[in-house]
């Protein structure tokens, strides 16, 4: 019966949103207060009816309804009861459910925040918002209904994907849901803005909070990720330029650009009809993103069965957003009301931040749908290396790490670039000293370990000389965009150090051991001890130990497991390791090889791979803090 | 031309350039770095290059993975139900590999055999990648979708 309840909620839950969608939005065509106002008891009532219907969902996961072919397919009563409740998002029905919750709680949000904003505009926002929920709930309704009914019930459910049996799994989706739909705020806002036909700075600095809010989500998000697929699929890499890894980080890339082009519209005007650009790309890709995740139309290392009809149905809505936006754009595309600048000046630095970071995303754009078109065009089946992507990535990124330092230390309008050079010449010459050490001294891959040096003291120096000069100044303050700013931009160095830093030295070994053996890799001896069986709640587990030697001295023993889950054939890899500042120890089990406990093992040393994820984490807290700046507070008209 | 068009227009060449010079930079970093999908049959018929890299698509045949005793040398065959190619990795294979199931294999060609740098399986065992199963003969697909009955798999020929 529950089960049932919740999928009337859902439809229910579909009306509101097509209400939402229309009558706020003719409420402002018509200048009609009483449908204008209908908006927010509306967003209250989908949040209500969308949440009350996950509720039910997860009810059903906790009581081991099998009937339900959604929780018989992706659960067993075997699992962990932690499991039970992030299984829900744990395949595609669910997952979906949880991408229209978290829509709606943004939804909400936005309502109860924006009342300092005329009614005309929050009416349009929260139905562009409500139409887009619509989208999605039809979704969810017509092609993949999580309480669609298993007759006759199963007795036992087939079990939740090994792969997904994993506290980094619980926040992953969560937080990548958030970033994603985040994003949908600042779309609304250029969408209502383009209805409008005008832009107001005072609207743009209403949207930039959620804008920080949206890309530190998804950065977190994608840092969760790229750090799970590090320790859960037992490869040791931290990224892998796959399909589904690119969805993500096309709007990362333009939501980074968005957040930089909306500060210049904000506080100078200028740049105002590419930030709305901007904020619909952002929102596009993000929606592009589900698609190529959803409909399976590329070959991923991750696994989302495929199914063309949802394919088909997100492609359209894509086209139907997309299509109907730019219409828009192009039809009633705004004045531009900015101050002139002069080429050189901090406008200029943040255009050129804008284009290389949109280059990036355009690059990553065409190689993740270049096999795509060239199967359309009958250039056989290909697929793109990760080298394409590396390559091409890091030369357009160059220039952003150069420019880094400038963009706070230069004036608005009108600047000399000299001045500022001159400014940032003995720092600049110091990082170029310490990368010159490195590169004799790296002992493989001196140019990159050169460049790892440089970018992380020239960025820190950098961006330390303008905290310096802003101590030095007679007014200093620091208000919370300029922290963040900082925060993030240190954030970068940290992120580029370890990157670059794990890509030059990691050492890797593939290895056949027998008990007994030992393996010396750099400074590490690592010393095989055997494998044995164990039970775990749900599988059972081959577990390794591995003695990790610094000399003489013993550093730790490692546990790395096979497991062979009850519930199916598939074995799952779970690597150890020990994680630390300078470097991580990393082991993987591969399989038996002979009779004699015979093992084929994964051996890694990753020098600084943990600042990777840290610097994602800097950035993203530093988005967060921009968000807490004085001038974003609330404030009612007067 | 007064000074504000030379402005704009030295502006528009140098965009123009950028654009010339990333298309450049994209071209030849995508030629270098694309792979092409090919079948055993495609192989054998000599649709696949002899000497560059490219991915061999097809299922596992069955009793065909050999191991050299006590070493990461390990030997198999990949089949699309009418031929199939032997294949030679020297490394550690993905969990997802088993006979039977459906693998893309990247390397080349060395004599008569495949030797793959990397070896990928799906994560999922009942799913075939669309361009895998692309390339399968019917009768191979009919029987792999009836599951248990996959091994009366035909190989083929070499």
């Amino acid at each position: 019966m529950l089960p049932e309840l919740g999928q009337i909620l859902l439809l229910a839950a579909l009306l509101l949103s097509l209400l939402l969608g229309t009558l706020p939005l003719w409420g402002a065509q018509r200048s009609n207060n009483a449908l204008m106002s209908s908006a927010r008891p509306l967003s209250y009532a989908l949040l209500a009816a969308v949440v009350c219907s996950y509720a039910l969902l997860t009810y059903a996961f906790e009581v081991h309804d099998f009937s339900v072919a959604y929780v018989a397919k992706n659960s067993n009563s075997l699992l962990p009861p932690l499991y039970q409740a992030s299984a829900v998002w744990g395949a595609h029905e669910g997952s979906l459910l949880l991408w229209v919750m978290i829509l709606c709680a943004w939804i909400t949000a936005v309502a109860l925040k924006s009342r300092a904003l005329p009614q005309t505009v929050v009416a349009r926002v929260l139905s562009v918002m409500g139409w887009i929920a619509f989208g999605f709930l039809a979704f969810t309704v017509f092609t993949s209904n999580p309480f669609e009914r298993l007759l006759p019930a199963a007795i036992e459910g087939h079990d939740l994907n090994p792969l997904l049996q994993d506290p980094g799994l619980i926040f992953h989706p969560p937080l990548l849901y958030l970033g994603y739909v985040g994003f949908s705020v600042a779309f609304a806002f250029a969408i209502a803005a383009l209805i409008d036909g005008r832009i107001d700075a005072q609207w743009i600095k209403w949207a930039r909070p959620w804008t920080n809010a949206a890309w530190g989500f998804l950065t977190l998000g994608i840092a969760l990720g790229s750090f799970w697929a590090y320790y859960e699929l037992g490869w040791g890499g931290w990224w892998f330029w796959d399909p589904v890894e690119n969805a993500s980080f096309m709007p990362w890339l333009v939501g980074a650009a968005l957040i930089h082009s909306q500060a210049v519209t904000e506080k100078r005007g200028s740049f105002s009809s590419w930030t709305l650009l901007l904020a619909i790309a952002a929102f596009s890709l993000s929606l592009l993103g589900t698609f190529l995740v959803r409909s399976g139309v590329l070959t991923s290392v991750h696994a989302f069965a495929s199914d063309p009809e949802r394919g088909m149905f997100i492609l359209a809505f894509l086209c139907l957003v997309v299509g109907s936006s730019l219409t828009l754009f192009a039809w009633r595309t705004p004045k531009e009301f900015g101050k002139p600048f002069h080429w050189q000046s901090r406008e200029s630095l943040l255009l050129i931040n804008n284009l290389l970071l949109t280059a990036a995303c355009a690059m990553v754009l065409l190689g993740t749908l270049y096999p795509l078109l060239a199967e359309a065009l009958d250039m056989g089946k290909i697929s793109v290396g990760p080298p394409y992507f590396g390559k091409l990535f890091l030369v357009l990124m160059a220039p952003v790490v150069l420019l880094i330092p400038f963009g706070p230390l230069s004036r608005w309008q009108s600047d000399s670039l000299g001045n500022v050079a001159r400014v940032l010449m003995p720092w600049l010459v110091l990082a170029a000293l310490v990368a010159l050490v490195a590169l004799f001294k790296a002992p493989q891959h001196p140019i990159k370990t050169a460049l790892a040096f440089f970018s992380v003291f020239w960025i820190t120096l950098g961006t330390l000389r303008f905290v310096w000069q802003r101590l030095r100044q007679a007014q200093s303050r620091f208000t919370a965009e300029m922290s963040g700013m900082i925060l993030a931009h240190t954030g970068v160095a940290v992120f580029c150090f370890g990157a670059l830093m794990a890509e030059a030295l990691s050492t890797e070994k593939d290895v056949a051991a027998k008990p007994g053996q030992s393996f010396e890799i750099g400074a590490y001896r690592f010393l095989f001890q055997g494998v044995q069986e164990l039970p775990g709640p749900n599988f059972v587990a081959q577990r390794g130990a591995i003695q990790v030697f610094d000399g003489e001295r013993m550093l730790t023993t490692l546990y790395p497991e096979k497991r062979q889950y009850a519930s199916g054939g598939s074995i799952m890899t779970e690597a150890d390791m020990q994680g630390g500042i300078s470097r991580d120890l990393y082991v993987a089990l591969g399989e038996p090889l002979d009779a004699n406990g015979g093992w084929a093992l994964r051996l890694h040393v990753k020098p600084f791979i943990r600042w990777i994820w840290f610097g994602a984490l800097m950035m993203a807290l530093g988005a967060f803090l921009v968000m807490f700046d004085k001038r974003f507070k609330n404030r009612r008209p007067q | 031309m007064n000074p504000v068009r030379k402005r704009r227009l030295l502006f528009v060449a140098l965009v123009l350039a950028a654009a010339a010079l990333a298309a450049v930079f994209i071209s030849m970093a995508l030629n270098e770095n694309i792979n092409y999908l090919h079948t055993p049959t495609e192989v054998r018929t000599g649709k696949a290059p002899e000497s560059a890299r490219f991915r061999l698509g097809g299922v596992v045949c069955n009793n065909s993975v050999t191991r050299t005793e006590s070493t990461l040398d390990v030997r198999f065959r990949v089949t699309d139900g009418s031929r199939f190619i032997p294949v030679h990795f020297n490394g550690i294979l993905p969990d997802m590999f088993k006979e039977g199931t459906s693998v893309i294999a990247t390397g080349k060609m060395q004599g008569e055999e495949f030797v793959a740098t990397e070896v990928l399986a799906k994560h999922d065992e009942t799913y075939m990648p669309a361009e895998v199963a692309k390339g399968m003969s019917p009768e191979m697909l009919a029987k792999m979708s009836q599951g248990p009955a996959m091994h009366s798999l035909n190989c083929g020929a070499p």
